[in-house]
């Protein structure tokens, strides 16, 4: 038991705790140190399973290591003491125990050696992010979390259901590769990719991350997403289906960004595009497209986190957040731009960024494989990247028109954490040697041959002056998009409307008939077992002996006969 | 010396202690007396309990009568699980009613109660313990009376109705678990439950003996409330006292339910009776019925003791679900459940009463706001939501998870998708809660509530602990139920 004290996951969990009813300079001191203690432990995690204990019939091992858990446990831990240095001044108490609570249940999935630890890990990730958009404390934040939740029960319930027959078949709860070969491995790879915003449910993650608070987002955009590439790396490694949905998301998330206007939205969209490129990297299967995957989870954390950092000091010292409302900021918030762009040029894998030493990765595993619709595919993609995330956001928001705007540069401990996260980006890119080091698989790779610069920089400036000549279709207007959230949001009541309008052509008697029916069901179901329903309401006496008789009379009629 | 008289202790301290409370009056030392005499059967339970761990069944001959003639106690794995469980939650209520009883029962009635509650305890215990049909008849009674009594005690007037309700079925159904008892005797000549089941089998199909299993089931399952039988429930909950409806949820219906387990595995277990009879199919229909139509009524429920009282009839439902398998696993799955719903139900019932002790009556308007004037309490029925739910690490996970099992066992995926599908009914109603404490802004009058006390929420929270702690930890409840499960189904078979 005293291994698990030292389990990085849960001292952040207990920091999380710990954190609730502390303010002032003693809530930023734990807030800061409980990451930093994580870190130092989860880089100290040995291979194998370091501590077991018995649970129903079952061994569990919540504290097991290899290289590819470590690697997901430390960019974890690192995003979280970034995330708290950026969040010191978040006024609203919850936060930062929610934030913290919710990267300890992320590293507790990162290092679970079985399928049931990771899944109340997984859970306990589910409902700290839930917390962290709560505490945005605003009314469409609240709305947005329930959605948000009800999605990832609905995941959860999936994972459970899968991993029981799991058991029931093989009854190991090792969390081991697994194939998708039967039922119980198809529900376990359909948990594991709605929390990756794989589609057709993608549409949670741009619904409910614009929400959170102007930090809270910055949390949000590192844990769930990336700890589902995790568990997909280590459970469905070279499994096909995934090359298509991880092709899928990239290109679903580069359309709507380029359609977005809100830019918080804009990014929220590229991380489902960045973890399509992930996903597929996961689908191709190879140890170079592995590697690729799972250091290009570690630098994204990083540029999305500086990204959405300087889109939340935006959004703090303007309280704006449309890019139709904002422009010209570069004048008074010369960090907070610079900052943005080193995370734009990351994200489009500009040489000399983190972006670029892992991305490539997956590009040359699929001309590895001599796939090449996959590697045509990420190309495209790789450019469209660069249109909305790498020029559209630093543009319209730095850029572009003077908007009148002038705020100055955000506090000091968010300015700290910009720069970090700059450092962290730049420093990857100029020397990967040491992430490369920490990849599961031995690492024969070089960013830095003359093709690959050239490609990447041929692929990025016409990508460039494409963006530049079409500017003028892309000024975003005050638009709202439509995504598969609104079918569950909208479609269902306007469906609802249309069909009886339709039954309206067949009479108006029609479509009476059907809202009739439909309260009457509703209304069956209230007077049945609402408060003065006939199974709630207090019986007279005699009626209940009544059914005691009959449930008697009903067992000795089924003796005799 | 005192050992080998301990199954006759157990029940004995809290029989003499209730009379002994009765002639001093004073409420001070029946609470006293109360708390000694349970902490007593706390003690007596679990050393029963060590000393049958190993299989060993201690028999104890009443007044140095033999059995079958003389009345036998007779204590084995099934029912030192049992023990356990009914003296602990005793000895935590007792604790917490110092505060709370007094705070909803006259001063000049309050040696009354603990007279009352005593003898519960002493029934309870002595139908778990007891060998005799006749003499769990008895204690059947014994319990039944006082139970009626604290029920009547509660503040709100409607507590006379339940009260007077639950008297007339709980007679009803006493009458006809005697009138089984009867015919049982008839055709046997004994009323030594060992003895019975060996001489069973050799007149089992005879029609005197199928119309007593009828008598008793009925019987029976009047007393542990299985749907439709429940309608004396949630009222007597919703206006029983605090302490009264804790104790009630966590223990009397769990009894209920280890007499339905020794008369179907023990009694009737050498017999042919269930594989020719559809029993488990009816007990598996009307389980069902219980899961969803209570959890359905307990969501549109204003009142929430009500609220987690048709809760309490819907996790019965999983309870005789878990018998109806008719497996080591279902059974497993329902023992613990019985178990770990006796910890999750007696903790939600404490803190309501915390809450009850400081608005009233506890309705879903007056309670608006409530996490942020009572966190402590609030944060453990949220706990205690999630145990019923059947969230990992608290202990609903844990029976949830072997009933699925069971159903996954016996080839119903069909029934495995049903458990998991009820339990979102849960989340409703828990739901409805965590909307209320949290989000909802406090009314002037709940933002001037105070906390519980700490002599009411320490020992809530031991329980709220508890419900955890189990569900990490299952070595002692997993362990006990296996156990028990495939005792009974050995029995005789």
């Amino acid at each position: 038991m005293t291994s698990l004290a030292l389990h990085p996951g849960l001292i952040l969990i207990a920091g999380a705790i710990l954190l609730l009813p502390l303010r002032g300079v003693a809530r930023s001191a734990v807030a800061l140190a409980v990451p930093v203690a994580a870190l130092y432990l989860a880089w100290h995690v040995p291979d194998g399973a370091v501590t077991s204990m018995r649970f129903l019939e079952f061994e569990l091992t919540p504290l097991a290591g290899d290289k590819l858990s470590r690697l997901f446990a430390v960019i974890f831990a690192i995003m979280a003491f970034g995330g708290a240095l950026f969040a010191l001044n978040q006024k609203h108490p919850l936060e930062l125990a929610a934030a913290a609570f919710y990267a300890g249940a992320a590293i507790g999935v990162t290092f679970a050696g079985d399928l049931i630890t990771l899944f109340v890990f997984w859970e306990l990730m589910a409902i700290g992010s839930t917390l962290v958009i709560w505490s945005a404390g605003t009314r469409p934040a609240y709305r947005a979390s329930l959605r948000y939740m009800m999605i990832h029960l609905l995941g959860g319930v999936l994972l459970m259901a899968g991993i029981a027959g799991h058991v029931a078949d093989t009854g190991s709860i090792a969390f081991q590769r697994l194939a998708t070969d039967s039922v119980a491995h198809w529900l376990i790879l359909a948990g594991f990719l709605l929390n990756a915003g794989a589609p057709p449910l993608s549409a949670w993650l741009p619904d409910a991350y614009p929400e959170a608070s102007w930090s809270g987002t910055v949390f949000l955009s590192a844990f769930t997403t990336k700890a589902a590439v995790y568990v997909l790396l280590r459970g469905f490694p070279g499994t096909e289906i995934l090359v298509y949905a991880g092709l899928f998301m990239v290109f679903y998330g580069i359309v709507y960004a380029l359609l977005e206007n809100d830019m918080r939205r804009i990014l929220a969209y590229s991380i489902v595009n960045q973890v399509g490129f992930m996903v597929t990297g996961v689908g191709l299967g190879t140890e170079m497209a592995l590697n690729g995957a799972a250091s290009h989870a570690f630098t994204h954390i990083i540029y999305k986190a500086l990204l959405l950092m300087s889109a939340g000091s935006v959004l703090l010292m303007t309280g704006k957040r449309k890019c139709t409302d904002l422009g010209g900021l570069f004048q008074s918030m010369p960090l907070t731009a610079w900052c943005g762009i080193i995370g734009a040029l990351s994200i489009s894998s500009f040489p000399l960024t983190s972006g670029f030493v892992s991305k490539s990765m997956i590009s040359q595993a699929a001309s590895d494989l001599y796939l090449l619709t996959v590697w045509l595919l990420l190309a495209a993609a790789s450019a469209g990247v660069f249109l909305h995330a790498g020029i559209k956001f630093p543009w319209f928001v730095f850029f572009q028109k003077d908007s009148g705007l002038r705020p100055p540069d955000p506090p000091l401990n968010m300015r700290a954490a910009m720069l970090l996260f700059s450092a962290l980006s730049i420093g990857l890119g100029i020397y990967p040697d040491p992430l490369y080091a920490m990849l599961p698989y031995p690492v024969d790779y070089v960013p830095y041959t003359g093709v690959h610069v050239v490609t990447q920089l041929q692929l990025l400036l016409f990508s460039g002056l494409g963006f530049f000549l079409l500017l003028d279709f892309l000024r975003r207007t005050l638009t709202i998009t439509l995504d598969m959230d609104w079918f569950y949001r909208a479609f269902g009541r306007w469906l609802v409307r249309r069909v009886l309008h339709g039954m309206s052509v067949l009479g108006s008697e029609g479509e009476r008939r059907l809202w009739r029916a439909a309260s009457a069901a509703w209304r069956g179901l209230e007077r049945h077992h609402g408060p003065e329903g006939v199974l709630a309401r207090t019986w007279p006496t005699g009626s209940m002996a009544l059914w005691v008789v009959v449930l008697l009379l009903a067992y000795l009629l089924l003796y005799y006969v | 010396m005192i050992a080998p008289h301990l199954p006759v202790l157990q029940v004995v301290l809290p029989l003499l202690a209730a009379p002994l409370m009765v002639v001093v009056r004073r409420g001070g030392f029946a609470w006293l007396l109360a708390t000694a005499a349970s902490v007593a059967a706390l003690g007596i339970a679990l050393a029963l309990f060590a000393r049958v761990a190993d299989g060993a069944v201690l028999s104890y001959a009443m007044g140095s009568w033999p059995p079958p003639w003389g009345i036998e106690y007779r204590v084995d794995r099934v029912n030192a699980f049992l023990l356990v469980l009914v003296s602990s939650i005793a000895t935590v209520v007792v604790i917490y009613s110092r505060t709370s009883v007094a705070a909803e029962v006259p001063r000049e009635q309050l040696y009354l109660f603990y007279t009352m509650y005593a003898l519960c305890l002493a029934g309870l215990l002595g139908i778990t313990v007891t060998g005799d049909a006749f003499n769990l008849f008895v204690f059947l009674e014994i319990s039944s009376l006082s139970t009626y009594v604290l029920i009547a005690l509660g503040r709100d007037r409607r507590a006379l109705v339940a009260s007077y309700q639950y008297l007339i079925m709980g007679t009803i159904g006493a009458t006809f678990f005697v009138i089984g008892v009867g015919l049982l005797y008839l055709m046997t000549g004994t009323l030594n439950l060992a003895d019975m089941a060996q001489r069973l089998p050799q007149v089992a199909e005879s029609r005197p003996v199928l119309a007593a299993l009828a008598f008793i089931t009925v019987g029976v399952c009047l007393k542990l409330a299985l749907f439709p039988l429940h309608l004396w429930l949630p009222n007597a909950y919703a206006y029983a006292p605090s302490a009264v409806t804790a104790l009630l949820a966590a223990t009397a219906t769990k009894v209920s339910v280890y007499v339905l387990l020794r008369f179907y595995f023990f009694v009737f277990g050498g017999t042919t009776v269930f594989i020719a009879l559809p029993m488990a199919e009816i007990l598996l229909l009307l389980s069902l019925a219980a899961m969803f139509i209570a959890s359905t009524v307990a969501i549109f429920q204003d009142n929430l003791k009500r609220m987690f009282a048709y809760s309490s009839v819907a996790q019965i439902g999983y309870i005789t679900l878990g018998v109806s398998f008719d497996s080591v696993t279902g059974l497993t799955g329902g023992v613990v459940h019985l178990f770990n719903h006796a910890l999750t139900k007696g903790a939600l019932f404490l803190l309501l009463g915390g809450v009850a002790l400081r608005v009233g009556v506890v309705r879903f308007d007056n309670i608006g706001g409530i996490g942020r004037m009572m966190p402590v309490t609030a944060f453990g029925i949220v706990l205690g939501g999630l145990s019923l739910i059947g969230v990992p690490a608290t202990v609903g996970f844990v029976s949830k998870w072997y009933l699925v099992l069971a159903a996954l066992e016996s080839g119903a995926w069909w029934l495995a998708f049903l458990i998991v599908l009820s339990s979102l009914l849960t989340v409703a109603y828990v739901w409805r809660f965590v909307e209320a404490a949290y989000f909802r802004e406090p009314d002037p009058a709940v933002a001037r509530l105070k906390e519980a006390p700490l002599a009411m929420l320490v020992p809530a929270w031991l329980l709220v602990g508890a419900s955890v702690y189990f569900g990490l930890d299952t070595v002692l409840t997993v362990g006990g139920a296996s156990q028990a499960a495939q005792d009974l189904l050995r029995g005789g078979r």
